[in-house]
C-alpha cells in the first residue's frame, strides 16, 4: 500500500538550527496520525512540509506516491487547521467555508451547498452569515476544521487545533474529531504536545525531539515500551530508573522505566520491597500523586484517591510487579 | 504592642499621601478621570474649534456671498450666483482637469506604494525597516520648494532625464509622448506629465505609510491558509491581501487625493499655463480679490471628498477595519 505521506531523510535546516534532522516517516492512508513533542521539537515544521509551506534543506517527500518536491501549497490537494485558525477576517462564515471551492472555480450555488453541508458536519449549521470576529473560541476551531474538509483533502493537517480551547470544550472536539476522522476516512496528521490528546485520539504516535524522531507506535507501545528515557519521562511523566536500580529487579544493566501507577505503597517500615520515605503528596481529584524517595532515587507513585495515606517523612515499603518494570533496549 | 507599630510604620498597608501641591493634584485627578480628560482637551478643541472650524467656516460664507463686478465691492447678501459662476465652461474646465489629475497621481502612487509598502511590512527587518523608514522620511524632512525645483532641473530639456534618453537612444520616445495633446508640451518640466510626475513623488510618502501600516496587522498564516486552501499567489493578493490592505489604500488616497486638488505650488512651477483649482483660488482671492469665487472653488475639494468617502464606504473599504 502507497503510504499517504513518506519522508526520505528529510532536513529542514534554518541557518545552523536543524529543526528536523534526517527524518523517517510513513503515515498509512486513512489513520489518525499524531505528531507529539515538546515546543522546537521540529514537529510542527514537519507539518509544514506536508503542507508545503516550508521546502526541505535536504531528503525526499511523497504525498501518496507523487514527489512533493518544488510543488507548492496551492498545488497539494492538503489542507491546514491551523493553531490560531486563521479565519478571513473580511469574509463571513460561508464564505470563509467556501473559500477553497470559490478560488477552483466551483460555481457560486454549488459552492454555497458544500459550505453549508461542510458546517452541518462540524455542528454549526446557520452560522454562515456571522463574521469570524463574532464566534466562540470553540466555534472558530469548528468553521476551521468546515473550511478545510470542505475541499475533500487527502491529508488534513492539524496544528494544535485544540491549544486554544478550554478543557471541556478540547475533551469534546477530542472526540468529535476522531469520530469524524473514523466517518470520513481522510488521513488526519494531528500535531500536539499535550501527550494525553496524542494517546487518546491517534492510531500511530510519532514522539519528536530537538528535530528528530524518538519512537514511532500505537499509544499502547509508547506508553508501556518506551524506547529512550525522552520518550519514557516526556509520555506520562515515567518514573525513569537508572542501569543499577534496573539490574536489581531484572537483571539487565539498562536503563529502564515504570509507570507511577504501577508502584503499591505498604505502609510497614520493614518488609518486602522496596524501602523508602515519603516526601510529599498531591491531591488529582481521583488519583493522589506521592513523590517517594528510595535511597536517593526519587519516584513517583500514583494511588487511587480514598486509600488512607501516609504522612510525609513516614517510611513506607514499595511493591511492583516485575513485569511492569520497563527495562529500554533503545538505551545504552 | 510597640513592636507591632513599629513594623506598620516601616511598612504600612497604606502610604502616606505624597507631600505638595503636586501629590494632591494626582490623588484628585486618580479620583476624577473626567475632570483630566476635560482639562486636557480644553485648548485643542478650543484650537481646532475657533482657530481652524470657525475659519473655514468663515471662507465657506464668504462662498454664498457675491462681487459686485463694477465697484469689485463685495455683496454681503444670500446668493448662489457664486456657485452659478463655478459651472461657466473655464471653471469647469480647471475643477476637471484637477480631479483627473487628483485621481490619476493617486491610481499611480497606490501602484507604487504598494510593492515598497508589502515589502517592508512582510520582509523587511531590523536594520532593513530602519532604512525603509529613513528613505520614506527623508525627502519630507527637505524642503517642499527644494524638491520641486530639484525636479525642475530634472525635467527640464537640458536636465539629467533628456541626457538620459539622449544616451539610451531613446530621445525619440520622449518627444513623441510630448508631441501628445494634453499631457505633452515644450519639455516635460512645462507639460501636464511633468506635474503628474512631480505631485507623485511629493504625495508617494503619504501613500506608502498607511499601505504599510494595513499590511502589518494582516497576520502572515492568512496568506498562508489562501495559499494552503489552492489559491494562486495572484488570487490570494485578489481576495486576502488587497481587500484587507484596502481601508491603507484609502487612507493613503485620501492624502494623496485631496492634496493634489488643494495644491498650487506644484503646477505653477512645474506644468502649463493651464490652471488647477489650487492656482484659481489663490488668484481669486489675490490679484482679482474676488474672495467669494475664490471660496466656491474652495468648497468644490471638500465636496468631492465628501463624496469620495462616502462612495468608499459603500464599496466596503472599511469592512476590514
Amino acid at each position: 500500500m502507497t503510504p499517504a505521506v513518506s519522508f526520505q531523510k528529510v532536513s529542514r535546516h534554518f541557518g545552523a538550527v536543524r529543526a528536523v534532522d534526517a527524518v523517517d516517516l510513513e503515515i498509512r492512508p486513512g489513520e489518525f496520525f499524531a505528531m507529539l513533542g515538546p515546543s522546537g521539537s521540529g514537529k510542527t515544521t514537519c507539518l509544514r512540509l506536508i503542507a508545503g509551506f516550508e521546502q526541505p534543506t535536504a531528503g525526499h517527500i511523497e504525498i501518496f506516491g507523487e514527489s512533493a518536491d518544488g510543488v507548492p501549497p496551492y498545488r497539494r490537494n492538503v489542507n491546514t487547521v491551523f493553531q490560531d485558525y486563521a479565519l478571513f477576517p473580511h469574509l463571513n462564515v460561508i464564505d470563509n467555508v467556501a473559500y477553497g471551492l470559490m478560488v477552483k472555480g466551483v460555481g457560486k450555488a454549488e459552492r454555497r451547498r458544500a459550505a453549508e453541508e461542510a458546517l452541518k458536519l462540524v455542528q454549526l449549521p446557520g452560522y454562515g452569515a456571522r463574521r469570524p470576529g463574532q464566534l466562540s473560541g470553540g466555534q472558530r476551531q469548528r468553521v476551521a476544521l468546515a473550511r478545510a474538509l470542505v475541499n475533500k483533502p487527502k491529508v488534513l493537517l492539524l496544528d494544535e487545533p485544540l491549544g486554544a480551547l478550554d478543557l471541556k470544550l478540547r475533551e469534546n472536539m477530542q472526540e468529535e474529531l476522531k469520530s469524524l476522522q473514523k466517518a470520513l476516512g481522510i488521513t488526519f496528521v494531528f500535531v500536539t504536545h499535550d501527550q494525553g490528546e496524542a494517546l487518546s485520539m491517534a492510531d500511530r504516535v510519532a514522539v519528536f525531539n530537538d528535530g528528530r524522531i524518538m519512537q514511532i507506535g500505537t499509544p499502547e507501545e509508547i506508553y508501556q515500551r518506551p524506547a529512550s528515557r525522552f520518550v519514557a519521562d516526556f509520555v506520562g511523566s515515567s518514573n525513569v530508573l537508572p542501569p543499577d536500580f534496573v539490574l536489581r529487579y531484572s537483571g539487565q544493566r539498562r536503563w529502564g522505566s515504570l509507570r507511577p501507577e504501577a508502584i503499591r505503597i505498604q505502609r510497614a517500615a520493614v518488609g518486602d520491597g522496596v524501602p523508602a520515605t515519603i516526601v510529599s503528596t498531591s491531591y488529582l481529584g481521583a488519583t493522589t500523586r506521592v513523590a517517594l524517595d528510595a535511597g536517593g532515587q526519587r519516584l513517583n507513585a500514583i494511588v487511587p484517591a480514598g486509600s488512607p495515606l501516609p504522612e510525609a517523612g513516614e517510611a513506607v515499603v514499595l511493591t511492583f510487579n516485575r513485569e511492569h518494570l520497563h527495562v529500554m533496549e533503545g538505551e545504552a | 504592642m510597640t513592636d507591632a507599630a513599629l513594623l506598620d510604620r516601616k511598612n504600612p498597608a497604606i502610604l502616606p499621601a505624597r507631600g505638595g501641591m503636586l501629590g494632591a493634584l494626582s490623588d484628585t485627578f486618580w479620583r476624577r478621570p473626567k475632570l483630566l480628560l476635560f482639562l486636557m482637551l480644553t485648548p485643542p478643541v478650543l484650537w481646532l474649534g475657533i482657530i481652524y472650524l470657525g475659519s473655514l467656516f468663515a471662507l465657506l460664507l464668504q462662498s454664498f456671498f457675491s462681487i459686485d463686478e463694477f465697484s469689485g465691492l463685495i455683496n454681503r447678501e444670500f446668493t448662489l450666483k457664486t456657485y452659478g459662476e463655478l459651472l461657466r465652461p473655464a471653471n469647469l474646465d480647471i475643477i476637471m482637469r484637477t480631479v483627473t489629475m487628483a485621481a490619476l497621481v493617486t491610481l499611480a502612487s497606490a501602484i507604487v506604494a504598494f510593492p515598497i509598502a508589502y515589502f517592508a511590512a512582510r520582509y523587511a527587518r531590523g536594520r532593513w525597516k530602519a532604512l525603509f523608514y529613513l528613505g520614506i522620511m527623508l525627502p519630507l524632512w527637505s524642503s517642499y520648494l527644494v524638491k520641486v525645483y530639484a525636479w525642475k532641473l530634472i525635467l527640464a530639456k537640458e536636465g539629467i532625464l533628456s541626457w538620459l534618453f539622449a544616451k539610451l537612444h531613446m530621445l525619440w520616445l520622449v518627444e513623441a509622448w510630448l508631441a501628445v495633446p494634453i499631457v505633452g508640451g515644450n519639455s516635460l518640466s512645462v507639460s501636464a506629465t511633468g506635474t503628474f510626475i512631480v505631485f507623485v513623488y511629493v504625495w508617494l510618502p503619504f501613500m506608502i505609510l498607511p499601505i504599510q501600516a494595513a499590511l502589518e496587522r494582516v497576520p502572515g498564516n492568512l496568506v498562508e491558509a489562501s495559499s494552503d486552501l489552492g489559491a494562486s499567489p495572484g488570487q490570494t493578493f485578489r481576495n486576502v491581501l488587497f481587500p484587507l490592505a484596502l481601508p491603507g489604500i484609502v487612507a493613503g488616497s485620501i492624502f494623496t487625493f485631496s492634496l493634489t486638488l488643494g495644491d498650487y505650488i506644484i503646477p505653477q512651477i512645474i506644468g502649463t499655463s493651464r490652471l488647477f483649482i489650487g492656482q484659481a483660488v489663490y488668484a481669486h482671492q489675490g490679484t482679482a480679490g474676488n474672495i467669494p469665487l475664490a471660496a466656491a472653488f474652495t468648497v468644490v475639494p471638500i465636496v468631492i471628498m465628501g463624496l469620495y468617502l462616502w462612495a468608499a464606504k459603500r464599496m466596503g473599504a472599511f469592512d476590514a477595519l
